[in-house]
């Protein structure tokens, strides 16, 4: 048993840490440490740092253009980042497509898309959730007829995450109606500029604007745009899940969150002490940070056993049930920190960062947005119950 | 031993129900909170017409009502229709006023008149007994500065109830019309969709007369206020609890109702349970505010507003979850009553303020 990193993961962990300290803007990770939202120009000025660096997609093959990390480096890499309160990289086209393109796309596809990625050309969103779908992913309605060189796509996507600033999209689609519901899907890239796309915002419950609906009405999509064999999109679908499912928990985001947590709380005041001092707020704090420092044990469990080769399999729905759990409670104890000035609904702006006086203290607007907005991680993804159910049948064989 | 409500009390909620179900709206609940005065002054006036106001207070002082019972009928049933109204706090300041002025009552009681406590400041969180803002005395005048938190309702109302540390060091309460030279409020929508404002005075002038008496006249209104809020959420849960168990009969996933997993069936017995015990919390509390045992109702009322800031943000937080994503939406009127359950526990003092209160008063 040693739970400590080699001296090659150290040496490697103290590079990240170097350049974060040179080039990470301090105008980017001081937004991000408080919670404000960052612009579509912000998001793209870091990930051209990264970028620049060879590090926008680290874990890429080298052949493609990336680092070859191994999970260990991408493990350490993702905490670091997130302690230093970088932007996060916008995963649609680097960590869910490029996979994809990799593994199933034809070398047309991988010449063209993988480099336009790294040079921040194309702002990729994910197609699969439908209307009334849910976590249910293979009930895709979405249809693609193939006319001559080009597929007609009629149909609808929903929750999709900052489609307002895409102009492209991988989505699944079905082409054929016959046979068990998961054949029959297919995997295409969309050009969001194309006639017959239309983009409407779905406004959450923290008054924000994350995701949308995306309605196709004739659209026609080159059949160039095809990944892989038609009606084997289902498989390239899980075979991406699979990723999405890995970074779920959210060490880094935790680590960060709770470090700014605990400061609010020594700032706020309660019956003439810091917060931080209430017996009851106080062991609420350490009942998150024993289950953050165990859940970071048991992610590097699984780290360590994917270095020896072992695929992350149902264990990550472990970690997905954990980490969203963790970051959701992180989330409420700020919302309790701050105890009235929960209340206030900022204004916009102040989600964005302005020089208008807050309401209450400085960090309090975005808290409660934060909060409810946070209630996504348990149902995203494959909700929680998905989870379990996946665990159950997967692990325990019930 | 009669849980039921009597006649009259019945009678009340029904003519509230049907009012909220054929006169009010979420869309006029939304449009009123974006700006002055916060809400809807036709639903105010309306709500004075049926007597829902004048039920707040008791027939000595012009009320038609005014028990602990009849304050959980009333705020139960405007949680269920996630009323935004300032019934709450006109209640608080009715109460001072009641025992002060109660010649004021009467144009509260027709709708005429909105006063609203404003007890809280930023340095003191839940605990109204930290007071910064001074009322200096000089001749027969008064001159008050100082700021006040999170003033629900403030834009609405004509007066404020006003806390402030006087020349001897003790805390009166002061009534201070909101127009008057120096009172500065910023208005801002709450996350849960009640209007409130931060409210700063700056060498605001009051005759004598303004001063209604120390500060302990505030600790009845807290009480009736955390009961009404408490009640509030019990409504608020009711409605999330039938909207959820609707939900899980007719949304089908994986080709059946999501109802049918008993994972989840068991999940939805446990919002009934929590609920149970909420009402339960309420009911304790009411009893213990027709009694005269001023520790028991301390505790009661502590005992309530605890429960109902755990359950109520369970019961919210689990209406969102078993809803999936649509329950992450504003077009959903789910959303918004879970919204407010959250924040009730942000008014008056939190679960975990209330837990200590309690636990102090258990030593004591």
């Amino acid at each position: 048993m040693d739970l400590s990193f080699s001296p090659e993961e150290q040496a490697f962990r103290e590079e990240v840490r170097d350049f974060l300290k040179s080039e990470l803007p301090e105008r980017l990770s001081e937004k991000v440490r408080t919670g404000k939202h960052l612009t579509k120009a912000e998001i793209e000025e870091w990930q051209a740092i990264l970028s620049r660096k060879g590090w926008l997609a680290a874990h890429w093959p080298k052949e493609y253009g990336g680092q070859g990390w191994s999970v260990v480096q991408r493990y350490l890499y993702d905490i670091e980042t997130s302690q230093a309160h970088a932007p996060h990289v916008v995963p649609f086209g680097l960590s869910m497509l490029a996979p994809v393109l990799i593994a199933f796309g034809s070398e047309e596809q991988k010449a063209h898309w993988l480099p336009r990625m790294l040079n921040g050309d194309d702002w990729w969103c994910q197609g699969y959730s439908e209307p009334g779908a849910g976590s249910d992913l293979a009930n895709v309605r979405t249809a693609a007829i193939r006319d001559g060189d080009e597929y007609v796509v009629n149909g609808q996507k929903t929750w999709t995450t900052l489609g307002q600033h895409a102009n492209m999209m991988f989505c699944l689609v079905r082409t054929d109606t016959d046979g068990p519901r998961q054949h029959g899907i297919s995997f295409l890239l969309v050009d969001m500029e194309a006639p017959g796309v239309e983009v409407r915002p779905i406004i959450t419950l923290d008054g924000g604007h994350e995701v949308n609906e995306v309605f196709f009405t004739d659209v026609r999509v080159p059949a160039e745009n095809l990944v892989g064999e038609e009606g084997r999109g289902w498989t390239y679908a899980k075979y991406l899940l699979t990723y999405e499912r890995t970074s779920m928990a959210a060490i880094g985001s935790s680590k960060a969150g709770l470090a700014w947590l605990k400061s609010i709380a020594r700032a706020e005041m309660a019956n003439g002490k810091p917060l931080i001092e209430d017996a009851l707020f106080a062991a609420r704090l350490a009942r998150v940070e024993i289950e953050l420092a165990n859940l970071e044990t048991t992610t590097l469990r699984v780290v360590a056993a994917a270095a020896q080769g072992g695929a992350p399999g149902a264990e990550s729905s472990i970690l997905k049930i954990k980490g969203s759990e963790i970051r959701q409670e992180i989330s409420s104890l700020a919302r309790r920190a701050i105890g009235p000035y929960a209340q206030p609904f900022p204004p916009e702006v102040d989600m964005e960062g302005s020089n208008e006086p807050a309401i209450g203290p400085d960090y309090a607007g975005v808290i409660t947005p934060n909060y409810l907005n946070l209630r996504k991680l348990t149902i995203f993804g494959g909700s929680n119950e998905i989870q379990k159910n996946i665990i159950s049948k997967a692990v325990l064989g019930l | 031993m009669d849980f039921t409500l009597s006649d009259d009390r019945q009678a009340l909620v029904d003519v509230l129900s049907r009012f909220i179900r054929e006169r009010y709206s979420l869309s006029l609940r939304r449009n009123a909170s974006q700006d002055a005065p916060g809400h809807d002054s036709g639903t105010w006036q309306q709500l004075a017409e049926i007597g829902v106001i004048g039920a707040l207070f008791d027939p000595e002082v012009g009320g038609y009502a005014g028990t602990p019972y009849d304050l959980i009928a009333i705020f139960e049933t405007l949680g269920h229709g996630l009323v935004a109204e300032p019934v709450m706090p006109v209640l608080m300041a009715g109460t001072i006023l009641a025992e002060t002025r109660p010649d004021l009552l009467e144009d509260v009681i027709s709708g005429e008149a909105i006063v609203v406590p404003a007890l809280f400041e930023a340095a003191g969180r839940y605990d109204h007994t930290i007071v910064q803002t001074r009322a200096a005395k000089s001749g027969t005048a008064y001159t008050i500065d100082g700021a006040k938190a999170v003033v629900l309702h403030a834009e609405a109302a004509n007066l404020l109830i006003v806390s402030a540390v006087e020349d001897s060091g003790d805390v009166g309460l002061f009534l201070v019309p909101t127009d008057a030279e120096g009172v500065f409020l910023r208005g801002y929508p709450g996350n849960d969709g009640t209007r409130a404002a931060e409210v700063s005075f700056t060498s605001v002038a009051v005759g004598e007369d303004a001063r209604l008496g120390d500060l302990s006249l505030a600790d009845a209104a807290l009480a009736k206020g955390s009961l009404a809020l408490c009640a509030e959420a019990l409504g608020i849960a009711e409605w999330l609890k039938t909207a959820t168990l609707e939900y899980l009969k007719t949304r089908v996933q994986f080709g059946k109702p999501i109802g049918s997993n008993q994972a989840l069936q068991h999940r939805m017995v446990e919002m009934v349970v929590r609920i149970e015990q909420m009402r339960s919390a309420v009911i304790n509390a009411a009893a213990a505010l027709d009694g005269s045992d001023e520790l028991a109702r301390s505790r009661a009322t502590s005992a309530a507003k605890y429960t109902i800031g755990t359950s109520g943000i369970e019961v919210a937080e689990e209406a969102i979850q078993m809803h999936g994503g649509i329950g992450m939406t504003m077009e959903l009127d789910m959303t918004h009553y879970a919204r407010r359950a959250v924040l009730i526990d942000h008014q008056l003092g939190d679960a975990d303020h209330h837990l200590s209160k309690y636990i102090a008063s258990a030593a004591a």
